[in-house]
């Protein structure tokens, strides 16, 4: 088939509005923006400097999660933020979207949450669309076949004022991975898997699509997870395209389509996948069946084992830096190092069947002597979810922390850290030098391993405690 | 934004690869509202030590390199976050291009955005770049070319419309604008609405 079409090509040519040359980039037209209070004040100073309005403030949800905290709030007023600098921030974020008329769900709504975990949750995620945020987890969404990438401050201006960005057209890297994963593997384990196979610039200018069968056999929260670490691979954006498990899991949501037009939506979204004859122009193959728990050694992404296996052993500068800074020893393996701090949330695994993974371990057990636990649900919904489920009576009963919804220790931002020299197993997506903390020392891994490692006070392998 | 059209300085080197935005500007920096004064915040915990003592041996604490304009770094610079706060940090400080043999995409979009000029060199050049710290070089915007202290004349790869806005110091918003009858088109006429 001569015109066969990879389904980002699809995405991307149904948004075109003026169409790219070698002198410059296409104007690509966005369906959905997300913003947050951390990269968007300048973009709103630049508007009001400008005299500019919003284009369209209803294709435009915000939310606060970044620099806000996780010990209960009820109001504005009552707010503990971490620095003033911070409660000016989410001030402005409250003056910004009301003077623009831009939807905020702010403190006080049951909807707030991390913003790659209300998008999908509110059913505004969907098929076949364009969705940005200053925010680079924004490959998140590209689990429901939508094209979503994050962009910088000054292309949420450009966004906010024309509803377009300038862009060239991506090139496409396609994931296939076979077989199924094994009992006691998430979908957490496979991305780290993928992206020790693709390297963290391995994705550079490249859309991933995730395909074949151990993927579509991944449920919706589970493909999140693996779309929100394309950009730790370094890819612009990851997808997965739309099947019954993406429809089932919009349907009924709120900010769906509704009546005959979700009708309309579901034939439509229904045609979007690749061509059978698409040309990627690269593949790498997967399968998933050889996997095990994987965790990270080093201080980038890439730097992945499996449980059991020993820590590599290079004699490159970069490397040896990473290993000293983490004070691991090569040829070990992960689990001989004691854990300090466990943190099971952010947007990579802060969603209840994550919660649900975590409890399952911890159901009945304790946490080990000296080790903290911070259980952060994605999103307030997420919570009164878990809490339905009586899930937080599993870990407050094992001794881990229970809290408000946010981004909380994935970046520390809001006064959420991991002491210097600590060691912290984090179900978040980035495990580099201080990111956690100053000197803190990141060990990404899946919910199941990080709430084994709490139970064992050391790194553990989760399919030792079922 | 202010225009770039040539360069002539020493470089600064930080030969490791992989560099990533939360090195470049940790996110306990990110709660300010505003794009200046940034430079200080710079790769602020390799230059400082938890104490807040100078990182001696950290190249930007030595005095020599203070006045240089060109990083060197290592291969996959701005790899993470989408903060524009690490070319703002990079800008703020004194930087106008970073030369490596590869860039994250969102950390290259957002530096070009800011005038701060992405340059991706070959391996062998970048190998003789990491050697030899302080080298003066010369860029030419214009020509997207790159003066190496021996004569030798490398071009690097940048995108056109890029360079035409870098080079004259244009802000893409105001080109958006100009697309706004396209714009309105498109959404009237699309096949269906989000």
């Amino acid at each position: 088939m001569p015109n066969a079409r990879t389904l980002v090509e699809k995405v991307w040519a149904e948004h075109v509005v003026v169409p790219e040359t070698a002198a410059a980039p296409a104007v690509l037209y966005i369906d959905l923006h997300l913003i947050h209070e951390v990269t968007t004040p300048q973009a709103f100073a630049l508007l009001r400097e400008r005299g500019l309005p919003v284009r369209r403030p209803d294709l435009t949800l915000a939310t606060m999660d970044h620099s806000t905290p996780t010990t209960p709030v009820t109001s504005l007023r009552d707010i503990d933020v971490v620095s003033e600098s911070a409660a000016n921030q989410i001030r402005q974020m409250v003056r910004n979207c009301r003077d623009f008329g831009i939807d905020l769900l702010g403190f006080g709504s049951e909807q707030r949450g991390i913003v790659h975990v209300i998008g999908p949750e509110l059913g505004a995620s969907q098929p076949g669309k364009t969705i940005v945020c200053g925010d680079s987890h924004t490959s998140t969404h590209g689990a429901f076949g939508a094209l979503a990438f994050g962009i910088g401050t000054t292309e949420v201006g450009h966004v906010l004022a024309t509803q377009c960005l300038l862009q060239r057209e991506p090139r496409s890297l396609a994931v296939n991975v076979s077989g199924h994963l094994p009992a006691g593997v998430t979908a957490k384990d496979l991305i780290l898997a993928i992206i020790r196979e693709i390297g963290v610039d391995g994705g550079t200018g490249h859309v991933i699509e995730y395909r074949g069968e151990a993927v579509r056999a991944l449920d919706m929260e589970a493909r999140m997870t693996i779309c929100n670490m394309s950009i730790e691979a370094g890819a612009r954006a990851g997808l997965i395209g739309p099947d019954d498990t993406t429809i089932e899991y919009l349907a009924g949501r709120p900010r769906v389509p509704q009546g005959v037009a979700w009708d309309a939506a579901v034939s439509r979204w229904r045609g979007l996948r690749s061509d059978e004859d698409a040309e990627f122009d690269r593949s790498v193959a997967i399968d998933a069946s050889q996997l095990q728990p994987m965790v990270t050694f080093g201080t980038n992404p890439g730097m992945v084992v499996g449980i059991d296996e020993p820590v590599p052993d290079l004699s490159d500068a970069s490397f040896r830096k990473a290993l000293e800074y983490m004070q691991v020893t090569p040829g070990k393996p992960m689990s001989e190092n004691p854990v300090d701090v466990v943190f099971v949330g952010s947007c990579t695994n802060g969603r209840l069947s994550d919660l649900q993974q975590a409890a399952d371990i911890l159901r009945g057990r304790t946490i080990a002597d000296g080790v903290r636990m911070l259980v952060v649900p994605g999103s307030q919904q997420v919570k009164q979810r878990a809490e339905e489920l009586g899930l937080h009576r599993i870990f407050t009963g094992a001794g881990a922390e229970w809290r408000e919804s946010g981004c909380s220790m994935c970046l520390g931002m809001n006064g959420d850290t991991v002491a210097s020299g600590q060691l912290s197993v984090s179900t978040s997506n980035r495990n580099f030098e201080g990111r956690q903390g100053i000197g803190a020392r990141t060990v990404l891994a899946s919910p199941a391993t990080a709430a084994a490692s709490a139970v064992m006070g050391r790194v553990a392998d989760p399919r030792g405690l079922k | 934004m202010d225009a770039l059209i040539s360069l002539q300085s020493r470089t600064v080197v930080l030969p490791t690869r992989d560099i990533d935005t939360d090195q470049i500007i940790p996110a306990r920096f990110l709660t300010t509202t505003s794009r200046e004064g940034l430079g200080d915040a710079l790769f602020h915990d390799l230059r400082y030590d938890q104490d807040g003592a100078v990182r001696a041996e950290f190249p930007l604490n030595d005095p020599a390199t203070r006045d240089c304009e060109i990083l060197v770094a290592g291969n996959n610079f701005g790899c993470g976050s989408s903060r524009e706060h690490a070319p703002w940090a990079l800008v703020d400080y004194g930087f106008r291009a970073v030369i490596s043999t590869e860039f994250a995409d969102i950390f290259r979009n957002n530096a070009l955005k800011n005038g701060l000029l992405p340059i991706v060199v070959d391996a062998d050049t970048h190998d003789w770049l990491i050697a030899h710290p302080g080298a003066e070089l010369g860029i030419n915007v214009e020509a997207s070319s790159l003066e190496l202290p021996d004569g030798r004349i490398i071009e690097y790869p940048i995108d056109a419309f890029a360079r035409y806005c870098l080079t004259r110091g244009i802000d893409q918003l105001g080109y958006l604008q100009q697309q706004s009858a396209a714009v309105a088109t498109f959404e009237e006429t699309r096949s269906w609405k989000p």
